[in-house]
């Protein structure tokens, strides 16, 4: 059993940060930065500089005993968020699964406070669109040619405060996914290599929990991408004949510039859209997020490996 | 689902390129900077001899190359231009250029070894294959 439900865990507070591009994007954001490097000397200050936002402004505002916090970027070895912590006085965790990185982080904080081992937890995340492209793919100003299935990696912060203290939207279950492989070489092709993931641990999670799709008023997926989205909705009706009453993929609303092909990427796409779209309109009322993440490095892809890819489930409660 | 059914799908779900449109842009473009050495070229060849005409040409394409790199708008240039100017003589110093502004502040030990990472296989292959083909010339001439 890989399903859990809570009885106690809420998200009591968040904050985010977004890049330039994503504030010219189609959401609306309260926090944003004008250029990638933040008044700072290099991009990856300024990818620690935003995480360090969120979870100053998140600690500041709420004055909690924080007895964990987890977390986890895209740069080798997550140095992103061990950096972010240094001489904080905060007991880390720091994990690694791509883009699935913060619904895993809220997975492990979760079942720490239903189990009341402890009471508050934080989990962090980012991405940087310039420290992605350097590390995966080509130097940033070389420009190299873009496939039109591609993403792009999105800028941004996120940190939630998860207590269990009563708050308006709970965390009420989550699936631990498992790592998928379906034989995409591609590393450009990021949506068709985790959409069978996603449709494995919606599977998982609608089994394991005994529920029907319909329970969900909206299914939401990381960041498959326009196209892979596609591919993830007609996989699943293929696969297990499901049709979720409302879908659509994080990262494929982000922006609204043909330049970013697909739509967004990175582990901070999905707590972007959560708390600056969802959470904000306030329209549905139980919510499923798929954070999809794609588990490769360049080395495996160079050796022409196949891409394995992992997604996590966490259902979202809004109580009005 | 089996995984040869699932790459067939993905396949068949994902978009073309546009392959035409591009090799006519990357055609025009590439054949524009052949217009414009040509020009440099004739100019040049009445202030210098012939050699050393075709030596400032190329000096000249690399170096406005790169400066557009370091400008950071040779990216935006190139990408649009799609393989037009990756291709010539021009592509080269830019993949040198953008790797050195990537490593710039990581020492110049870190900097020097990685400004080939792009152009060093160029390099390589270039002095390899220019081996092999003198070795043939020499022996279809003999």
């Amino acid at each position: 059993m890989s399903s859990f439900k809570y009885n106690n865990v809420y998200i009591k507070d968040y904050e985010t940060i977004a890049g330039p591009k994503e504030k010219a994007g189609n959401l609306e954001f309260k926090n944003t930065i004008n250029d990638y490097y933040y008044e700072e000397e290099n991009i990856e200050d300024a990818e620690i500089k935003m995480q360090e936002f969120c979870l100053d402004k998140v600690m500041k505002r709420n004055k909690k005993k924080i007895d964990v916090v987890t977390g986890g970027d895209l740069l080798n070895q997550i140095a992103i968020t061990s950096y972010n912590l240094v001489n904080k006085e905060l007991p880390f965790l720091g994990l690694y699964n791509a883009c699935a990185t913060f619904n895993e982080s809220l997975i492990v904080l979760a079942n720490h406070i239903e189990s009341n081992l402890i009471k508050n937890g934080i989990a962090i995340t980012s991405s940087h669109n310039l420290n992605a492209e350097r590390q995966y793919r080509f130097p940033i100003e070389y420009g190299s040619q873009k496939k039109c299935y591609t993403t792009f990696t999105t800028t941004g912060g996120a940190a939630a405060l998860l207590s269990n203290e009563k708050s308006n939207i709970k965390i009420e279950a989550s699936t631990i996914g498992n790592v998928v492989d379906y034989g995409i070489k591609d590393a450009a092709h990021m949506g068709a290599v985790m959409a069978p993931s996603a449709s494995n641990t919606l599977h998982k999670h609608l089994t394991e929990l005994n529920r029907s799709i319909d329970y969900y008023d909206i299914i939401v997926t990381g960041d498959l991408g326009s196209l892979g989205g596609e591919i993830f909705l007609k996989l699943i009706k293929e696969e297990h004949d499901y049709v979720p009453r409302e879908y659509f993929d994080a990262a494929s609303i982000l922006y609204d510039d043909p330049e970013t092909f697909q739509g967004g990427s990175g582990p901070v796409v999905l707590p972007l859209v959560l708390f600056n779209k969802i959470i904000k309109e306030n329209r549905y009322k139980k919510i499923l997020l798929l954070a999809t993440g794609s588990l490769h490095n360049t080395l495996m892809v160079n050796l022409k490996k196949t891409i394995p890819a992992i997604t996590h489930a966490i259902s979202i409660e809004v109580i009005k | 689902m089996n995984k040869e059914k699932y790459s067939q799908m993905v396949k068949e779900m994902t978009p073309k390129e546009n392959r035409l449109l591009n090799m006519f842009i990357a055609f025009f473009v590439g054949g524009l900077i052949g217009v414009l050495a040509t020009f440099l070229f004739l100019q040049l060849n009445k202030i210098y001899n012939e050699e050393l005409a075709v030596a400032a040409t190329l000096l000249i394409l690399i170096t406005l190359s790169a400066f557009f790199t370091t400008l950071g708008i040779g990216d935006t240039i190139f990408t649009k231009c799609k393989c037009g100017i990756i291709i010539p003589i021009t592509g080269f110093a830019h993949s040198v250029a953008s790797s050195i502004i990537d490593y710039k502040k990581e020492g110049f030990i870190n900097m020097g070894s990685n400004a080939f990472k792009l152009a060093g296989s160029v390099i390589l292959y270039g002095v390899v294959s220019a081996v092999i083909l003198t070795l043939i010339k020499v022996i279809i001439n003999v």
